[in-house]
């Protein structure tokens, strides 16, 4: 056909070179709505404050590894002063509030967080490295979004525990990854904020830049004094805060590992704690499914912030009967996927946040190699200076390899191919984690089967990675527990007891 | 209903004796060298997600006028008005042969596209060109005559001297399941075309679902279209980036599966040089550069032509002047 074809309209294309090379320009978003200190303190009782350590560090750009700005250095002693302040905002100010005062500081920084998107939108992806893409699209809107409907729960909680009485923690103490700095945030201190709690918070150590401009935001939306308290530091902050014996509720966002020393410190004195861990999660594909959407689903679930992403869908399990075609599909698709500046529109794969984050993705992709997958990269070229590295596939991956069992976290993916439905929940169940996973088919009825049968906290159908403030997130297994989001992120944040004794007092 | 005689081998129990059309009948096609294709299913809403994204890709400065100039190549410049005369074509053909007569480096575009009554005017103006003449035979564009009426028009067209032919599918007994009914009138069309180049118009916007445009695809390709065609411009829902990005997927379907080619015509509402840069963002990252070429690409446009070569200007000046800076045919 092609023979018949093309001499028909050869004539008409004379004057035109037949090979048209489709380049895109760099269309950077520009900075000069941010504007970072030289250095900051630490954000308590509403003030910016030099830490009593003296110590700091430096953030840097993952990007261009160029030094931000020198972040201070919270000792035991700065998060005890930070505690105390969330206590003093907690019995004076936050607590005896009624919940529609509340909300009008909820709704307040849910508007300037949409008011002033663009410059969070940039920093973070100056300080984290994600695709600007990214940032101005998901992690702000759904921060804002987050705020918005914790603001809508904080006078109405009588309604989310019909006849209980509801009384908050008190002083909740956070602590925060690197992959979605803001966002996280977002997660975190809102709930914490509507059901009455003062927060004592503590990002990431190299992701604290829009942790520090929401506490400018806060000054500016003049959110009482010690109802939000930023702690910046490393893991030595995060054990003082985890340790500190004032705090009533813990919630963490991490890695597993660090997940369980929290747990046992925990253990020691019964402070309730929610965990929300690492994944393996997998993303089922039969040979039944919208294939080209699936492409793009399991595109997206890997390489979307840099697989720095704990729902990733890193392990890919494809009906054995297509893989070859998938596979082939996956492969050209990521062809065209642009791997760089992540302050480009263009950019799809930004930089890895860290040099350490960057040595362990190597390490594992070696371990990948030597343990006989075959590895796949396109040959895009990477920017001289930063952290990067180039999206992988593997394939020829055996369940017992350590790239389908460790947590990469990073632009890695692993494929495994199954036959029959029951095969392919055995071997997504085949994990220590049990965070998320995805099924792509048409036919609704597999789809239920599956969902019923995975143990994972979410399980997307021909979709991943959607987010909504209202569905709540969380794992089984290692991957932690306790959940975020909905009205069942609500209730690790709020003590409730029977309402008898209230409504006896108030009776006869 | 007609009969026309089926290759063997071309589609599974074709029964060409069945006379009423049967919903139930296996829409199974085989490609002409035998293939059994297999038609994927599509999600709508992770579809639109993905064709939306082609639309945030900035071009390169360097790249534009390149663009701009792959663009006006690729066009069928269109005129399809009951009040078409000679002379409107006539002008159509002076602006299709040479889009800005300052600049001579500009390339002519694919073809000029025309009812068949103006297929001998048009031929006429371009004779000696590159320019081909299009022609949308077969009762465009709502298909509703007999297969023997629409096969003389397509004939008198080609005998008229066009070397395109648009023609649409009967979306009835598409949509009533006929599958086989529709291969057969596309193949006799296709033979009616003799030399000339077939171009199959699925209109798009009235076929309902993304499924049935990926199913009609494939099997417009299988029953020997050279080109598949969104859609005739006459209806609301024309040419939008998800039908375009349904239809490649099903031509890079179609070319792993047979090994043979197809190109994609995009027509109606396409006015701006940003949206073509669109298309051919979505073309590029979809089928490869091997399909950003007039052989395997179109757009179907009247008005676009102009705004493309406002956009060269503006390269060469800094500014966008209007349209009184350009002829309006």
């Amino acid at each position: 056909m092609a023979d018949e074809i093309e001499p028909t309209v050869e004539s008409s294309s004379l004057s035109f070179s037949p090979k048209f090379n489709l380049d895109y320009a760099p269309a950077l978003e520009s900075t000069s709505i941010v504007s970072i200190d030289p250095e900051y303190g630490l954000f308590i009782g509403g003030q910016f404050v030099e830490p009593q350590s003296g110590e700091s560090f430096t953030t840097v750009s993952p990007s261009t590894e160029e030094p931000l700005a020198r972040i201070a250095a919270a000792s035991a002693l700065d998060v005890d002063r930070a505690v105390k302040a969330a206590r003093r905002a907690h019995t004076k100010v936050w607590g005896p509030m009624s919940g529609r005062d509340r909300a009008k500081y909820l709704f307040r920084i849910a508007r300037q967080l949409q008011e002033r998107a663009r410059e969070f939108a940039v920093l973070e992806t100056i300080d984290g490295g994600k695709p600007i893409r990214e940032s101005r699209d998901v992690d702000v809107p759904l921060a804002a979004a987050h705020f918005f409907y914790h603001a809508g729960w904080a006078d109405k909680l009588e309604y989310a525990f019909p006849g209980r009485r509801i009384a908050p923690r008190g002083v909740v103490g956070q602590i925060i990854p690197w992959n979605f700095p803001l966002l996280m945030l977002a997660w975190k201190v809102a709930p914490a904020l509507a059901t009455g709690n003062t927060v004592v918070l503590k990002p990431a150590e190299t992701t604290p830049l829009t942790a520090l401009l929401f506490a400018k935001l806060l000054q500016d939306i003049e959110l009482p004094p010690g109802v939000v308290n930023i702690v910046t530091g490393a893991g030595a902050t995060g054990s003082a805060l985890v340790e500190h014996g004032d705090v009533d509720k813990l919630a963490f966002t991490g890695s597993t590992s660090v997940g369980k020393q929290i747990q046992r410190s925990a253990a020691a004195r019964r402070v309730p704690l929610t965990l929300e861990l690492g994944g393996k999660a997998a993303h089922i594909v039969f040979e039944d499914a919208a294939l080209d959407q699936a492409v793009e689903g399991v595109i997206n679930g890997i390489y979307f912030n840099q697989g720095h992403v704990c729902c990733a869908g890193s392990r890919l399990l494809v009906q054995e009967s297509i893989a070859d075609s998938f596979v082939d599909r996956l492969k050209q698709r990521l062809s065209t996927v642009r791997v760089g500046d992540p302050l480009d529109k263009n950019t799809d794969v930004g930089a890895i946040n860290s040099a350490e984050q960057l040595g362990r993705i190597t390490e594992l992709v070696a371990a990948g190699i030597s343990e006989g997958a075959d590895c796949y990269q396109p040959q895009c070229s990477l920017p001289d200076r930063g952290y990067w590295f180039r999206p992988t596939i593997f394939t020829n991956v055996q369940q017992s390899h350590r790239i389908a069992r460790e947590e990469i976290f990073g632009p890695v993916l692993s494929v495994l191919t199954f036959r029959t439905p029951e095969e392919a929940v055995a071997k997504a169940n085949d994990t220590q984690y049990g965070l998320s996973a995805g099924i792509w088919t048409e036919k609704g009825s597999k789809i239920l089967w599956m969902a019923d049968h995975l143990d994972a906290g979410v399980v997307w159908a021909n979709t991943f990675n959607q987010f909504d403030p209202a569905s709540p997130f969380g794992g089984y297994k290692e991957s932690g527990f306790g959940r975020e989001g909905g009205l069942q992120g609500l209730s690790p944040y709020v003590s409730l007891s029977s309402n008898e004794l209230s409504s006896s007092t108030g009776g006869s | 209903m007609v009969t026309p005689s089926p290759r063997p081998g071309r589609l599974d129990e074709v029964s060409t004796e069945v006379a009423t059309p049967s919903a139930s009948s296996v829409f199974a096609p085989r490609s002409r060298s035998g293939v059994a294709l297999r038609v994927t299913p599509v999600d709508e809403v992770g579809l639109e997600a993905r064709a939306k994204t082609f639309t945030t890709r900035s071009i390169k400065t360097t790249s534009k006028r390149a663009a701009i100039h792959l663009a006006i190549s690729c066009i069928d410049l269109t005129t399809l008005e009951g009040m078409d005369t000679p002379g409107k074509v006539a002008a159509l053909c002076r602006k299709a042969v040479r889009p800005d007569p300052t600049d001579a480096a500009i390339p002519p575009v694919a073809a000029v596209c025309v009812y068949p009554q103006m297929v001998p005017v048009a031929v006429k103006y371009t004779a000696g060109t590159p320019v081909g003449v299009a022609s949308v035979a077969g009762a465009f564009p709502s298909g509703q005559s007999s297969l023997s009426v629409r096969i003389a028009d397509i004939e008198q067209a080609v005998a008229d001297g066009a070397s395109e032919i648009d023609i649409v599918i009967s979306r009835g007994a598409f949509l009533s399941g006929d599958y086989h009914y529709v291969f057969n009138e596309i193949e006799a069309q296709k033979a009616a075309c003799g030399r000339a180049h077939l171009k199959v118009i699925l209109e798009t916007g009235e076929l309902g679902s993304f499924d049935q445009i990926r199913k009609a695809s494939m099997l417009a390709m299988a029953a020997g279209a050279d080109f598949i065609k969104t859609s005739t411009g006459k209806v609301a829902n024309n040419s939008s980036m998800p039908v375009a990005l349904c239809m490649a997927e099903a031509i890079r379907d179609y070319a792993e599966q047979t090994g043979e080619v197809v190109g994609l015509k995009v027509a109606g509402g396409i006015r701006t040089a940003k949206q073509a840069w669109h298309y051919l963002v979505l073309i590029g990252e979809t089928l490869g550069a091997d399909w950003l070429t007039p052989n395997r690409f179109r757009i179907g446009a009247s008005s676009l032509l102009n705004d493309l070569l406002l956009q060269l200007q503006k390269l060469d000046t800094g500014r966008y002047s209007g349209p009184n800076y350009v002829s309006v045919d």
